[in-house]
């Protein structure tokens, strides 16, 4: 064993000399309390450590003990439904040891030792199997936990049984020599393999108009949301993690507020998944590193979560990993590489920023599972970004952008007058929209791509026309262009804008973001061509249609929707010129 | 308590004096972040922090600043143990300096238990979720961005605007509806001028509120690095009479700045890498450790809400530390010089302004059922109208169809009874009630943030005609 001593502690990282041997990403044990860490940098015999927790009360040559392990995590039943800190340790195990406080030096296993889960086998003995193959299944709340074959491994199988047992008693036997229990170990920082990477042709469904009907992002692609403060990316997130239609949601608060992760624990129990009516916490795994606790332990946050959810993938199910902030774990790597005296790029923030960000976002995807069977899986990452000052030049936002498929920029004066979702239609893109594209056509319309083609041309129109508006006043108009106006009110106000609060609008089907979108245009459409046969316009607005426009989120019958794009063309229909 | 150091470590090797910093060699055996005492070649004795250990030497601050220390018979002795204050019930009513020494000239107060002054991070697990409403008795605050038990809400002021007496007034008035309960308020001074320290000494002295109050005063000519420890000392003691004596505790710290100040003058002196506009990277991370300390335990009675109050220079809300803060809190109260100018009292300017937790606290039961839908209409129309200001200055209000002229006279009648109501203390109904009044400025279709019925129930229009 290498065990070392404290020469230097600077806030949270310190130098240990005696280290000989070490590797690179080794987790130690530092002093007396054995506090966590992991060596980020050797020189000779010295290894420079980040240390997840506190280091106020360190003293100059204490012991560091090398583990020769690098981080991982604990994987396998228990999961589902925790709440951890970055590096895995369960909070309300820590709180049981600590009390309200979290207190330095305490070890906590990530998954429950003692607990028995039922264990149902679905290998036989007989069976060879290889890396990723299914031996059986654990009942945990209503969903199929799969145990796989770890990585690497293969044989034939000489024993396997049904029964209760602990995570870390063997469930099976391969070749008559090797034991396998439920409890897998990964290292967090190296991507667990896959067979093949799919391209992303699946629409996750989110249940907000903005997102599915205007900007979608795939399962297994890539979003980010940045937003100064206040424009609501943390509630974008947990919105996105209550309505995903995927079986597992990993949400991980980066350097966030602790109220806000209160919110989702008190919140998530209670809420039901419209798709299984179950309670949402039971697909739902945290991971809450607060802004006050460790940054060592935050810049690891994000890597902890993605192993999870790749852990769920592998086993084949669609997985969606929230991660809020990115930006929170950009500071962690700066301040950290600050302490290092490293050479800082832009804005301070080290140079393999950028890698490191592509190389997270790359960790998504939709895959071929590892295994025998074809399965596939899929992890999509939903990142938010706090660009400091609202400023998106910035190079967390800068770096990030080169590398998602979904952009969704909040926009801070939308905020302000409570337009939410606040996602700027003319900033935003994705670039899923062509491969998404045959699955709009089967399972929703025909024409989804055209109508929204349609909604944001009028939405970049409203953009010209409102310049000229500021400079010579609405009344100089056609009457034409005024319409457009009254057209992309509604599209902003009745469609794009969805409270997340409301009980009746917080979640909108795919079929009825549809409809509601066909209804704006069908009056659109309508409108033309009454005021192509002479009808003015202010005729159409003394018509009763708006009103029923303006309450659509409230209908939850899509009859009423589409009785009401009949009735739009015929009482426009009716109208007559007025000489 | 404090466990007493067998041996004592004094060293007489200071190397080098910088700024706020003092550089000793060859200390063995000290640890991060314990405290020291400096004692010069008067016998006057400092108190510092160790920022930085090698096995070559310590980097310690001096709170006290570092005027009179030499490199010849200037002392520094390691106590080994972190910065702690003493906490007691008794310090209600009380004077302290930013390192907790009593300021008022009476004896020191009798520990019922020594505290580290950094805290711990609370578990987010034993967090409770905040949900009583506070009444603050202020229209913009009560009725759009509301405040909540537990919460931290800063106001964001501009050099010259009435933040403190906006603060003051918050602390006056703020009750929870149908409670009684026992209350405290720790002000925490931060290199503010002692005029405005005496502001509100006198405020809390006229309404009888003085011997419910913990003051930490580091006024702007006491030294800087102090700063840095005054919140947490003020914090330490809030956590202490929160959860262990159940009060509920009402932190008001101004001004932010200045802390931030304090720590970018220590990072200069460390030669850290500078981050936006000079200030440390770790900004974020160590302004969270103090908004953090905000919050409700469960299973315990009391809370702990936080007021700060900054002044953003230049009035710039991008500015790193408004910016950052409003990324740790939840929401802000956000001052307008434009508005006070027109004579707003409190000059609030909406549109910037948020809670976080404001869903927490409203609704049937805590306030009223249309809460939401009239703050949420409020802010869109009041939007709006601020937009065709900025037309008729271009167009003139002439050009303006007949709804936007209505929008306009909404938007004055917004600023003028609504946001203004100088020492009044307005009740939650009334505040409402007021909205009401002004949405009957509108046409009853444009109010599509409210629900039918609750537009059926309250508008003005309408009165009478329910129930019938």
């Amino acid at each position: 064993m290498i065990t070392g001593t404290i020469l230097r502690i600077s806030g949270p990282v310190i130098i240990a000399r005696g280290m000989k041997g070490s590797k690179m990403y080794d987790v130690v044990k530092v002093g007396k309390e054995a506090l966590r860490g992991e060596i980020i940098r050797l020189e000779g015999g010295e290894a420079v450590i980040q240390v997840y927790e506190d280091t106020t009360g360190l003293f100059i040559s204490e012991p560091v003990e090398n583990t020769e392990q690098p981080l991982s995590v604990e994987l396998g039943p228990g999961l589902l439904s925790s709440i951890y800190d970055g590096v895995q340790r369960p909070l309300p195990v820590l709180a049981e040891k600590s009390g309200d406080f979290i207190a330095r030096g305490i070890y906590a296993p990530g998954l429950d030792r003692e607990k028995k889960w039922e264990f149902t086998p679905v290998a036989k003995a007989g069976d060879t199997v290889i890396g990723g193959d299914i031996l059986g299944t654990v009942k945990e709340f209503h969903f199929e936990h799969r145990i796989l074959v770890p990585n690497g491994v293969s044989g034939t199988v000489t024993e396997i049984h049904g029964g209760t047992f602990t995570v870390e008693e063997p469930v099976c036997t391969l070749d008559n020599t090797r034991k396998i229990a439920m409890m897998r170990f990964w290292p967090v920082r190296i991507p667990r393999p896959h067979k093949k990477k799919l391209d992303p042709v699946l629409p996750l469904i989110t249940g907000q108009r903005v997102f599915d009907c205007i900007f979608p992002v795939t399962k297994g692609g890539t979003a980010m949301i940045p937003g100064g403060f206040g424009t609501g990316k943390t509630v974008s997130e947990q919105t996105l993690a209550k309505w995903s239609d995927t079986q597992i949601v990993v949400y991980i608060g980066c350097g966030e507020r602790g109220n806000e992760m209160t919110d989702v624990l008190a919140e998530f129990p209670e809420l039901v998944d419209p798709r299984t009516n179950l309670p949402l916490i039971e697909r739902t795994i945290l991971i809450a590193n607060t802004s006050n606790m460790p940054v060592a332990a935050r810049e690891a946050s994000i890597y902890t979560g993605i192993t999870i959810a790749e852990y769920f993938r592998d086993m084949g199910y669609d997985v969606a990993l929230m991660a809020d902030s990115t930006s929170r774990w950009g500071e962690a790597l700066r301040e950290v590489s600050g302490r290092l005296e490293e050479m800082p790029g832009e804005e301070g923030y080290p140079a393999y920023l950028a890698t490191r960000l592509s190389a997270f976002y790359e960790r998504a995807g939709r895959v071929v599972c590892m295994g025998s069977e074809e399965r596939n899986g899929s992890v999509t990452v939903v990142g938010a970004v706090s660009p400091p000052g609202g400023d998106f030049s910035e190079p967390i936002t800068q770096n990030t952008l080169r590398v998602v498929g979904t952009f969704w920029a909040l926009d801070t004066n939308l905020a302000y007058r409570r337009h939410f979702p606040s996602v700027n239609w003319i900033k935003s893109y994705s670039l899923y929209l062509d491969s998404i594209g045959d699955w709009y056509v089967e399972h929703v319309a025909r024409d989804w791509r055209e109508l929204r083609e349609k909604a944001m041309y009028l939405l970049q129109k409203e953009v010209e026309l409102q310049e000229i508006v500021q400079l010579v006043g609405p009344d100089a108009l056609p009457e034409s262009e005024k319409a457009i106006l009254d057209v992309t009110r509604m599209i902003r106000e009745d469609f794009l804008q969805q409270s997340a609060y409301s009980d009746s609008d917080s979640f909108c089907p795919v079929e009825k973001q549809y409809l509601m979108l066909k209804v704006i245009m069908e009056y659109y459409e309508n409108v033309n061509v009454a005021m192509g046969r002479g009808v003015a316009l202010r005729q159409i607005q003394a018509l009763p249609l708006k009103t029923g426009i303006g309450r659509m989120k409230e209908v939850q019958d899509t009859t009423e929707l589409r009785t009401m794009i009949d009735d739009i063309g015929k009482q426009l229909q009716a109208l007559e010129v007025e000489r | 308590m404090t466990p007493v150091p067998l041996v004592t470590r004094e060293y007489r090797t200071i190397d080098y004096v910088s700024g706020p910093l003092i550089f000793v060699n060859n200390v063995k055996g000290a640890s991060y972040g314990e405290i020291v005492k400096i004692r010069l070649h008067d016998g006057e004795e400092r108190t510092g922090q160790v920022l930085d250990i090698s096995d070559e030497h310590a980097v310690i601050q001096v709170y006290e600043g570092t005027r009179g220390i030499d490199t010849d018979v200037t002392t520094v002795r390691f106590l080994g143990e972190p910065a702690r204050i003493n906490v007691s019930l008794d310090m209600l009513g009380r004077v302290f300096t930013g390192v907790g020494k009593a300021r008022d000239g009476r004896p020191d107060i009798i520990p019922e238990a020594v505290l580290d002054i950094a805290g711990m991070p609370i578990n987010p697990t034993a967090r409770d979720k905040p949900a009583d409403f506070i009444q603050t008795g202020m229209s913009a605050i009560d009725g759009l961005d509301t405040l909540v038990r537990g919460q931290k809400l800063p106001i964001f002021s501009g050099a010259g605007l009435p933040a403190s007496k906006l603060a003051a007034q918050i602390a006056r008035q703020a009750k929870v509806l149908g409670e009684g309960e026992q209350f405290a308020v720790v002000f925490v001074a931060m290199g503010i001028t002692h005029k405005e320290a005496s502001f509100f000494m006198q405020d809390f002295e006229r309404t009888g509120a003085l011997d419910r109050v913990v003051f930490f005063m580091n006024l702007a000519d006491d030294p800087t690095v102090e700063r840095l420890a005054a919140p947490r000392c003020g914090l330490a003691v809030a956590e202490f009479l929160a959860f262990t004596h159940n009060l509920h505790v009402l932190v008001i710290l101004t001004d932010m700045i200045n802390y931030c100040e304090a720590l970018r003058e220590i990072s200069t002196a460390r030669e850290e890498v500078p981050g936006r506009r000079g200030y440390p990277g770790y900004m974020y991370t160590d302004l969270s450790t103090i908004y953090e300390r905000a919050g409700r335990l469960k299973g315990r009675k009391g809370s702990i809400t936080q007021i700060p109050i900054l002044t953003m220079p230049d009035d710039d809300i991008t500015h790193p530390v408004p910016d950052l803060t409003g990324y740790i809190t939840e929401g802000q109260i956000v001052l307008s010089r434009d508005l006070f100018r027109r004579g707003a009292d409190p000059p609030v300017d909406a549109l910037p302004c948020l809670s976080r937790l404001m869903n927490l606290g409203i609704g049937e039961g805590k306030t009223r059922e249309d809460h939401r839908g009239v703050a949420d209409q409020l802010y869109a129309s009041y939007a709006y109208g601020r937009d065709l200001r900025r037309l008729v200055a271009i167009v003139g209000e002439e050009a303006l169809t007949e709804l936007d002229k209505q929008y306009l006279k909404f938007a004055d009648g917004f600023e003028k009874q609504f946001i203004t109501q100088g020492d009044e203390d307005r009740s939650i109904t009334r505040t409402l009630s007021i909205a009401w009044e002004l949405f009957s400025i509108l046409p009853e279709d444009e109010l599509k943030r409210i629900k039918r019925e609750y537009i059926k129930k309250y508008h003005p229009a309408h009165a009478g005609e329910q129930d019938g």
